[in-house]
């Protein structure tokens, strides 16, 4: 059990916010309970647990709830300064930086990347993938300036930035797949693209990082249910 | 050493309002760079490429932008007058409700008054929902930091701005009948000598957004 109390995660295992709380769990060496949402069906215990978002993450640690991927995956950091190695950096302007970037990528690169599904007709589609690989280039830089030739983000250990944008991996490759694209180009993003193959092999994610044909298959269910992509 | 803090910020937005009550609360000395967004300066972008806006603050050189993240910098860098809770719970309800704040609360009151007929009844409904939230956090509290001002105050602050929009607009959205710990928030926060001290001149507010929302109503009309 967990020192304090006893933690259990609400969450699905196609969700990619739902990940980033699991590779921290597992970064601190912390065991959990995963409760496994239904989909398309909440539980009564997360409509309890988030009743102003009703969404998955949610962490729940000696039955206090804790709400939304990045703050749940800071708690964790706190709540256990001396379990693992530290998820955030030491240094203060790094903190600003990991989170500059992680408010980046969920608020402007993850809905560009939605946007590919959703673009009608060749244009909007070639648009939608240019303003996606525009991120991506700008990842790049920001990887090459922070990793400062280190394997990840964080440094020589996953930290905060590498699982805020790690977690998405899963849907990049089914993007890729789907739409017969090259996201991750050796050629054009040859640090990310090397980074996200030491992510994904990495003991804290290995286990949580679903499958892609797994995540394609769930994605077409999405498609046909309800003739959109899975919401964010 | 002398230290450099500068904070580039415009005369009426809320953002930069925040980072300059932290370094007023924390008593840090700073330099206040004006800027005029439909002209921004060359150290701007600069300084926030990713996004050109404001606030960005400049310390020793270099910039952190993004309201909210600048002020745990801010928090982190100098420790005096601790902005956050210590404990990691609290700490957690705080960003929590600050992104609640920024991500909810914000854009509905903003479609509220830029809105009109079936729309903005539908908008008020939601910000009222919203704004309930809130209320509820504050009960037994003096401010949403306990005794003292602190981050969530500080990132919910903007609120206070919404005695002028009522003014321009005659629209009421936070009514002390519904929400009467909140208005009771909104006093005690405004009438504090620091959060005062930094508040743009009201008159000057009101004939801006009285100006928007003449411009606004033009537009619809000539449509």
């Amino acid at each position: 059990m967990a020192k304090g109390g006893e933690v259990k995660l609400i969450g699905g295992w196609p969700s990619p916010f739902v990940m980033r709380p699991r590779i921290a769990l597992n970064l601190k060496g912390l065991e959990y309970e995963f409760l496994e949402e239904k989909f398309g069906a909440k539980s009564e215990l997360l409509l309890r647990s988030n009743p102003v978002h009703k969404k998955i993450p949610v962490l729940l640690h000696a039955d206090r709830p804790v709400c939304e991927s990045l703050v749940i995956v800071q708690y964790i950091d706190e709540a256990w300064p001396s379990s693992g190695p530290s998820i955030l950096p030491s240094d203060p302007y790094d903190r600003a930086t990991a989170r500059f970037w992680a408010a980046y990528i969920d608020e402007k690169w993850f809905p560009s990347m939605s946007g590919i599904a959703r673009a009608q007709g060749e244009e909007a589609k070639k648009a939608a993938i240019d303003l996606v690989v525009e991120g991506l280039s700008l990842l790049e830089d920001a990887f090459g300036k922070i990793s400062k030739g280190k394997p990840f983000f964080g440094g020589d250990t996953i930290g905060f930035l590498d699982i805020a944008l790690g977690c998405f991996l899963g849907w990049v490759r089914v993007t890729e797949r789907t739409q017969g694209l090259k996201l991750l180009d050796q050629a054009k993003v040859p640090g990310l693209a090397k980074w996200a193959e030491r992510f994904c092999a990495d003991s804290a994610v290995k286990g949580v990082m679903p499958e892609t044909e797994k995540l394609a298959e769930f994605a077409k269910l999405i498609m046909a249910k309800f003739g959109a992509p899975p919401p964010q | 050493m002398a230290e450099e803090v500068k904070l580039f910020k415009t005369w009426s937005s809320p953002f930069p309002l925040r980072v300059a009550w932290a370094l007023q609360l924390k008593g840090i000395q700073y330099e206040s760079v004006l800027e005029d967004l439909s002209n921004k300066s060359n150290l701007l972008l600069q300084y926030n490429p990713v996004y050109k806006k404001v606030p960005v603050l400049l310390h020793n050189g270099r910039p952190i932008s993004e309201s909210l993240i600048i002020l745990e910098y801010v928090d982190e860098t100098w420790k005096q007058y601790s902005l956050l809770p210590r404990d990691p719970y609290a700490r957690a309800m705080a960003r929590f409700w600050a992104k609640f704040g920024d991500d909810k609360v914000l854009p509905s009151i903003y479609a509220a008054f830029k809105s009109e007929g079936k729309e903005q009844e539908a908008a008020l409904a939601e910000a009222s929902e919203h704004l309930q939230k809130l209320e509820e956090e504050l009960k037994g509290k003096k401010f949403f930091g306990g005794d003292n001002i602190g981050y969530l105050d500080i990132a919910l602050g903007w609120l206070a701005n919404l005695g002028v929009f009522e003014e321009v607009s005659s629209l009421r959205v936070l009514d002390v009948e519904r929400f009467p710990l909140l208005c009771a928030w909104l006093k005690e926060f405004s009438d504090a000598p620091v959060i005062k001290d930094c508040w743009p001149p009201r008159d000057m507010l009101i004939a801006k957004f009285i100006a928007r929302h003449q411009a606004r109503h033009a537009k619809s009309s000539s449509t």
